[in-house]
């Protein structure tokens, strides 16, 4: 065998020694580092000061994420963007902690192009770990800025000092708000390493649950997304896409839209195509009609689904080493085997992806549900040809999108059509079905497995090799914005690159937290998509732990030790020991169901095996003729470090057990050599009310001091792999391709 | 010209007999609280009441609402004075995105206008026309059963 580093991508691995690796963040002085991210790092942020903290390392200045002055008060900064998981909120609690004020005394500002710092992409549950740790920091340095100006101009010692919501206060009964304190202060300064220290027992607000910012006005109809939008003379587009990827528009009969009552417009470039009414129920009209009168070429044609996971393995891929150490022997002795697959799956927004668009004086405006409007506006600038600074896009919250779903695509349509109709505020809203067919999928993907014990029962060899389409298909050019695919001059899509170690990408969580002498693990990173894929949610940590922990309770098995003993004897971990016990704890592990068809499953990881903590046991039953599956209780515990708000994480828990659960018992894409048969909810069933777990349990460990380590994605994965243990264990059947229920599970049956 | 009855108002609409009540209520009338999700009765993001019972306002004709009452969210209360169910998702917290949320209320709502009652498998029924893509389910359930505890008055 050749050296398998032969075939590393040097780019990528010049990144993991430039970047991530030796880089970290320090939240507080004297905390050991952890690890940054790099996925935002890969999205095109460039790092200006890498000693500094969370994103203040690419922007470093303070004025950048705080001003303060007389008429607008304290105004507090985030390249980040609310995606409905509450971190607006959150943020703005770490920056009124330290800056010392009311949360309500603070303006706050989520990602726009014109005012706010370059935080490329809110994902990857980086959120609290970038922005909130930038915050952290930058609001307590501003603070002391502010104390050191007061000091000087009462000729006091800071310590003497104090403050309360925003006024500093002498022992000799002076004051001075922050505004006039700020006055000489200058904040274009670069923030610096260390930050005051503020101990976490003192903390009023980081640890509290704040009621959410948005939620009163989201229940009583308040215009509250991008969809709420009305600017004054807003015209109504919706886009006409071609039958699948690949064809080309023939012709179109445009005296058939003439036809419709009202004024249309047709908006044509190659073959892209827009209709344009200044009434939204006369744009379907026309849409329908377009859709009727348009003829196409026949377009790339679809795989077959049956052998989709042998096809990726068949398709042009580069290689990556993952991880390896030891001497694994060749073939391993006495290996478990196993191959584990995953369909394509869709992020399925409950509102398909919108976005307003307006070209004036020059200036193209885009009002959007991206996640990165800094890459979304050099995309659209690109494929618009308009310099940079003439393209603004501002975030304006969509339904949830857990990854790169449509957004931009809908952004890029409305871009165009705003450019094609100068003057005009325009309304792009996708339907269905569009959002269905176009937005980027999840990646359909196969994993191997082989894996073996020593003789006193402990994990001595592992192999794992994973095969995937990208997960990362972000904006990095024009040619990452579909619309532009369709147009008379074309773009064509930056080559994939798949997001580096240790957040990884396919492969991210395809290496075991536990202790294994022995081990390799390959990611195939198949470069030719049969369906355009990108981000969603834990990206392949999902197949990736679910593959792990069947693994692992199948090693258990072959050892006869009880499954959560098990992973203990194989975890040194401290904190990753702690969210085991206390589940197994909580959950009276191994106390068993009752009743037909019943069984418990338990799981584990650590996100990225860099961030949050997760363990989750779960009980079912199973309903063997209908593959039906009924979860009774689902008793999670995560240590996510100091955790900001506490209900916030619980919600953003127990949403991540519902929807991986979903995703692991019900989901694929449907197609056929035909077509694509999941344009609706009919065609692409998810969880709903009867199906919910009957009783989510939540233990938080609370990290006070250490550093944040996100939550929103962390659960994904554990769940998914503690329904496929319980679920062998209730009917003694290891199910290994998703999705696991229902038709998954005849399926099964049936091979 | 189509007279629509929504939240207790007369609207005079000059409007096409076919066009979905969903894009009526928003454009025409500049209502938030319905939303598009599907267009196609399978999500309830765009759930009203028309004569108190819950319906897909992306369905519904508005040409089909002659003399009939359609209710949304926004007649439930404000963000100053939430009625009952929103306050109670309030106090649950009981959103993520909350896109499907307004929905999730307006269909709630016409449960417990006929069954202060329910019980837990009835509540879980009754909302299953309903998507959430968050999971928020957990917490919708939670903020209904509140409700329903303290009398189920809505
Ligand atoms: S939008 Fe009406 S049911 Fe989905
Ligand atoms: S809260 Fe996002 S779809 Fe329900």
């Amino acid at each position: 065998m050749k050296n398998p580093t032969q075939n590393v991508n040097l780019s990528r691995r010049a990144f993991v020694i430039n970047g991530a690796l030796v880089m970290g963040f320090a939240m507080l002085p004297g905390i050991p580092r952890a690890f940054a991210d790099t996925e935002v790092d890969t999205l095109g942020t460039t790092i200006l000061a890498p000693d500094l903290p969370g994103s203040l390392r690419a922007t470093p200045y303070l004025d950048a994420w705080i001003r303060i002055d007389a008429k607008d008060g304290i105004t507090v900064y985030t390249g980040k963007v609310e995606l409905g998981t509450g971190v607006k909120t959150a943020l703005l609690q770490i920056a009124a902690e330290r800056l010392e004020v009311s949360p309500g005394l603070i303006r706050f500002l989520t990602a726009d192009t014109a005012l706010t710092p370059n935080e490329g992409y809110t994902a990857g549950s980086h959120t609290i770990v970038d922005s909130g740790t930038a915050l952290f920091n930058a609001a307590a340095q501003v603070r002391q800025l502010l104390l050191e100006s007061a000091a000087r101009q009462w000729q006091r010692s800071i310590d003497s000092l104090t403050t309360r919501d925003a006024v500093i206060y002498d022992t000799q009964g002076r004051s001075m708000t922050y505004a006039q304190a700020v006055v000489g202060v200058q904040l274009h300064r670069f923030a610096s390493a260390n930050s005051p220290f503020k101990p976490a027992g003192s903390f009023t607000l980081i640890g509290k649950s704040l009621p959410r910012l948005d939620i009163p006005a989201k229940v009583s109809g308040g215009a509250a997304y991008v969809q709420d939008m009305r600017l004054p003379d807003m015209l109504h587009a919706r886009v006409i896409r071609p039958p699948r990827r690949g064809s080309q528009l023939l012709e179109i009969d445009e005296a058939a839209l003439r036809q419709l009552p009202g004024e249309v417009k047709l908006v044509r470039n190659g073959s892209y195509l827009a209709v344009v009414a200044t009434d939204e129920w006369l744009a379907v009209k026309a849409m329908r009609e377009g859709y009727a009168k348009a003829r196409w070429t026949e377009g790339n044609p679809l795989p077959d689904s049956t052998h989709i996971h042998q096809l990726l393995t068949e398709l042009p891929a580069r290689r990556y080493p993952v991880s390896a150490k030891g001497d694994l022997p060749q073939p391993l002795p006495r290996a478990y085997k196993a191959r584990v697959t995953k369909q394509y799956l869709m992020h399925g927004s409950i509102g398909p992806s919108c976005a307003v668009a307006w070209f004036k004086d020059g200036t193209l405006t885009v009002w959007t549900h991206t996640q990165g409007v800094y890459p979304l506006r050099a995309g659209i600038a690109e494929m618009v040809g308009l310099p940079v600074a003439q393209v603004r896009c501002i975030h304006a919250e969509g339904s949830g999108c857990y990854g790169h779903n449509g957004a931009d695509d809908a952004a890029a349509d409305a871009a165009l059509i705003a450019m094609a109709i100068p003057g005009k505020p325009i309304r792009v809203q996708w339907m269905r079905e569009q959002e269905n067919l176009w937005e980027p999928y999840s990646s359909a993907m196969l994993a191997e497995v082989e894996a073996g014990l020593d003789d006193s029962g402990r994990l001595r060899d592992w192999k794992y090799e994973l095969w995937s389409t990208p997960h990362n298909e972000r904006i990095v050019n024009a040619g990452r914005l579909l619309p532009a695919w369709l147009l008379a001059n074309p773009f064509t899509p930056a080559p994939s690159v798949p997001i580096a170690q240790p957040e990884g990408d396919g492969d991210r969580n395809a290496v075991p937290l536990y202790e294994i002498p022995n081990l390799k693990v390959d990611m195939n990173f198949v470069l030719t998509m049969p369906f355009r894929t990108s981000a969603m949610r834990s990206l392949g940590a999902h197949i990736n732990i679910f593959a792990i922990e069947s693994t692992v309770d199948e090693l258990a098995a072959r050892a006869t030790i009880d499954p959560v003993q098990f992973r203990l004897n194989h975890l040194s971990d401290p904190r990753a020991r702690a969210v085991v016990e206390r589940v197994a704890a909580e959950f009276r592990w191994p106390h068993k169901a009752t009743g037909p068809g019943s069984g418990i499953g338990f799981a584990f990881a650590r996100y990225k095996n860099i961030m949050g903590y997760c363990a989750i046991a779960v009980q079912l039953h199973v309903q063997r003729q209908t593959g039906q599956v009924m979860i009774d209780r689902v008793v999670a515990a995560v240590d996510v470090g100091q955790i900001v708000s506490p209900d916030g994480l619980l919600n953003q828990i127990q949403g991540g057990i519902v929807q991986s659960a979903s995703w692991t018992l019900y989901e694929r894409i449907l197609y056929d050599a035909s077509g694509m048969h999941s344009f609706d909810w009919s065609g692409y069933p998810i969880m709903r009310f009867p199906d919910l777990p009957q009783q989510v349990e939540v233990h938080m460990i609370d990290q006070p001091d250490q550093p944040f380590l996100g939550a929103a994605e962390i659960v994904q994965g554990p769940m998914a792999a503690a329904l496929g243990n319980a679920i062998n264990d209730a009917t003694g059947k290891r199910l290994l391709d998703l999705p696991l229920a229902r038709r998954g599970w005849q399926d099964a049956l049936g091979s | 010209m189509i007279t629509l009855d929504i939240n207790g108002k007369t609207h005079e609409l000059d409007i096409a007999d076919d066009m979905p009540l969903l894009y009526a209520l928003r454009n025409q009338v500049g209502l938030n609280g319905a939303k598009y999700g599907c267009g196609l009765g399978q999500c309830g993001a765009c759930t009203v009441l028309v004569n108190d019972k819950p319906v897909f306002s992306c369905l519904t004709p508005c040409g089909a609402l002659a003399g009939k009452s359609v209710r949304t969210v926004e007649s439930l209360g404000s963000v100053d004075q939430p009625g009952p169910l929103q306050k109670a998702f309030i106090d649950e917290q009981a959103a993520q995105c909350g896109y499907c949320i307004a929905g999730m209320i307006v269909r709630a709502q016409a449960l417990l206008e006929a069954n202060p009652h329910p019980d837990d498998e009835t509540i879980r029924r009754h909302m299953a026309p309903n998507l959430c893509r968050c999971g928020t389910h957990v917490r919708i359930f939670a903020a209904i059963k509140s409700v329903v505890a303290q009398g189920g008055k809505v």
